[in-house]
């Protein structure tokens, strides 16, 4: 695929950055703040409540990822307008503060001296005004490069390796001569193939933070680990799909950041990047976690290969599934945007499995849902470092 | 019609890309970054998206995939037996 003029039909932010949806969001702080905004959710038609279970009593750079992740969610482009609901007025306003630096529309409510119904009122009026206001933006052409596209594979098996991650690698080989900007993690899925992230590190200095990165989290793992990390890495699925050692997974995983891009810099969770390339990510890998932390750093679309066949989706960040696995797209095909199984039977080879990737990407940008979307999976999972005090 | 693929000539294992794979089985193999075909005779049954043997591999053998160290042999593999947790460890963790 010729991707010189490339283009999408996105919607322009007030700071300049382009959505691929247009979302109204109802964004509690707090586990208290979840009925208040599934209420208000319920009121509304068209917008959509982000229910978690943290944001209390948690400190130091927990809190303030729990901040990051917040605001980064309500500062992502695929996001039109936020209304803010927190028990207390302070944190929400600091949330509100964080968002409201894009430029966009949003409001906070505090619940404290006013109970839920006056809450969920006076939150309502705020949401149907912002709904109104959203359903008439328009999109408009953009190029490529003002897409932000994220990867990270789940329930992985052998197939992964073979099909699914090496199309994710060839369509990010092909965006990446294009001023995309792209970001993988999952650390500790790098653990046996981690001296090929590093050798494909750009600088030095990019090298470095990227072993420090991995040196704590397998620092963190001996720390905590019981006899046999084995029994989660790799999960039960993994094994039941075929794959036998964690070298084995991460060889697979780091079949998606293709063969010829580099690693142009490294973030912490949820941190925006400064510029296009690839980015790798420290975070778990976790799907839901790891999906919730792209969204979180201001990525607009997801591509997730599968094996065994995950179901995971995000509220705000489409989440395009492929899959190589014959079985797994015929037992689930509700769940699987792009069939890449024709790569294992030689009947598609690499370069026509990433064009039928970035054509399905360019849909979905466009304004297509992914199964994910229309099967109504809105995981939307917070990443905690220890903890609440 | 290809029953396995390799990644790399290299490579110690091969993955099983049917279902029904049967011990006795006549299977081809496609090793792809070579793009060259090799045959091997199934010793066990093996299900989709498992592992074979493509070599010979003796007890504490590396296993090589994607030309890369997977792990380490812990019960000698042969030729076209499954390869998987029963015979094959990592070397982390």
């Amino acid at each position: 695929m010729n991707l010189n003029n490339a283009t999408f039909q996105g919607y322009k932010r007030e700071n300049g950055r382009i959505g691929v949806r247009n979302h109204v969001i109802i964004l509690p702080v707090d586990d208290l703040s979840n009925a208040a905004s599934l209420a208000v959710e319920h009121n509304i038609k068209g917008t959509m409540a982000l229910p978690h279970p943290y944001g209390r009593l948690q400190f130091g750079a927990d809190l303030d990822l729990h901040f990051r992740t917040l605001i980064g969610t309500g500062s992502n482009p695929n996001v039109a307008a936020v209304v803010v609901i927190g028990i207390e007025d302070q944190w929400t306003k600091k949330i509100v503060d964080g968002i409201a630096a894009t430029g966009k529309p949003v409001a906070g409510f505090g619940i404290e001296g006013h109970g839920d119904h006056d809450t969920i009122m006076r939150a309502s009026k705020k949401a149907k005004e912002f709904v109104q206001w959203a359903s008439e933006l328009r999109r408009e052409e953009r190029p490529l490069k003002d897409l932000w596209v994220s990867t990270k594979c789940g329930e992985s098996d052998t197939t992964s390796g073979c099909g699914a991650n090496p199309t994710v690698g060839n369509a990010f080989d092909k965006m990446y001569d294009h001023g995309v900007t792209m970001v993988f993690g999952e650390t500790t899925e790098l653990t046996g193939g981690e001296h090929l992230v590093a050798a494909r590190c750009r600088t030095d200095d990019v090298r470095k933070k990227f072993q420090f990165m991995f040196d704590r989290y397998q620092a963190l793992i001996d720390k905590h680990k019981t006899s046999d990390l084995s029994d989660s890495q790799p999960t039960k699925g993994n094994i039941a799909g075929g794959l036998t050692t964690i070298e084995e997974k991460a060889l697979g995983n780091i079949q998606k950041i293709g063969r010829k891009c580099l690693v142009d810099g490294i973030l912490d969770k949820a941190e925006a990047p400064t510029g296009p390339g690839l980015w790798f990510m420290d975070s778990s890998s976790a799907a839901a976690e790891m999906v919730t932390l792209c969204a979180a750093a201001g990525y607009t679309v997801h591509l997730f290969p599968t094996g065994q066949g995950n179901v995971i989706g995000n509220p705000i960040l489409p989440v395009i599934k492929l899959c190589a696995n014959p079985r797994t797209v015929k037992l689930m095909s509700e769940h699987i945007d792009v069939d890449v199984s024709g790569l294992l039977r030689k009947e598609m080879n690499p370069d026509q499995a990433g064009d039928a990737l970035l054509e399905c990407m360019f849909r979905t940008a466009n304004g297509r849902l992914t199964a994910a979307e229309a099967l109504g999976h809105r995981e939307f999972v917070l990443t905690r470092l220890y903890e609440s005090a | 019609m290809i029953h396995f693929v390799v990644h790399d000539e290299g490579d110690s294992v091969g993955v099983v890309v049917v279902e029904g794979v049967r011990s006795g089985d006549a299977l081809t193999g496609w090793i792809m970054d070579q793009d060259k075909e090799i045959k091997v005779t199934s010793k066990s049954d093996i299900p989709i998206g498992h592992k074979l043997a493509i070599k010979a591999l003796a007890k504490d053998a590396t296993v090589i995939k994607y030309g890369v160290d997977i792990g380490r042999v812990v019960a000698a593999i042969q030729v076209g037996e499954h390869a998987h947790v029963q015979n094959i460890k990592t070397k982390r963790w």
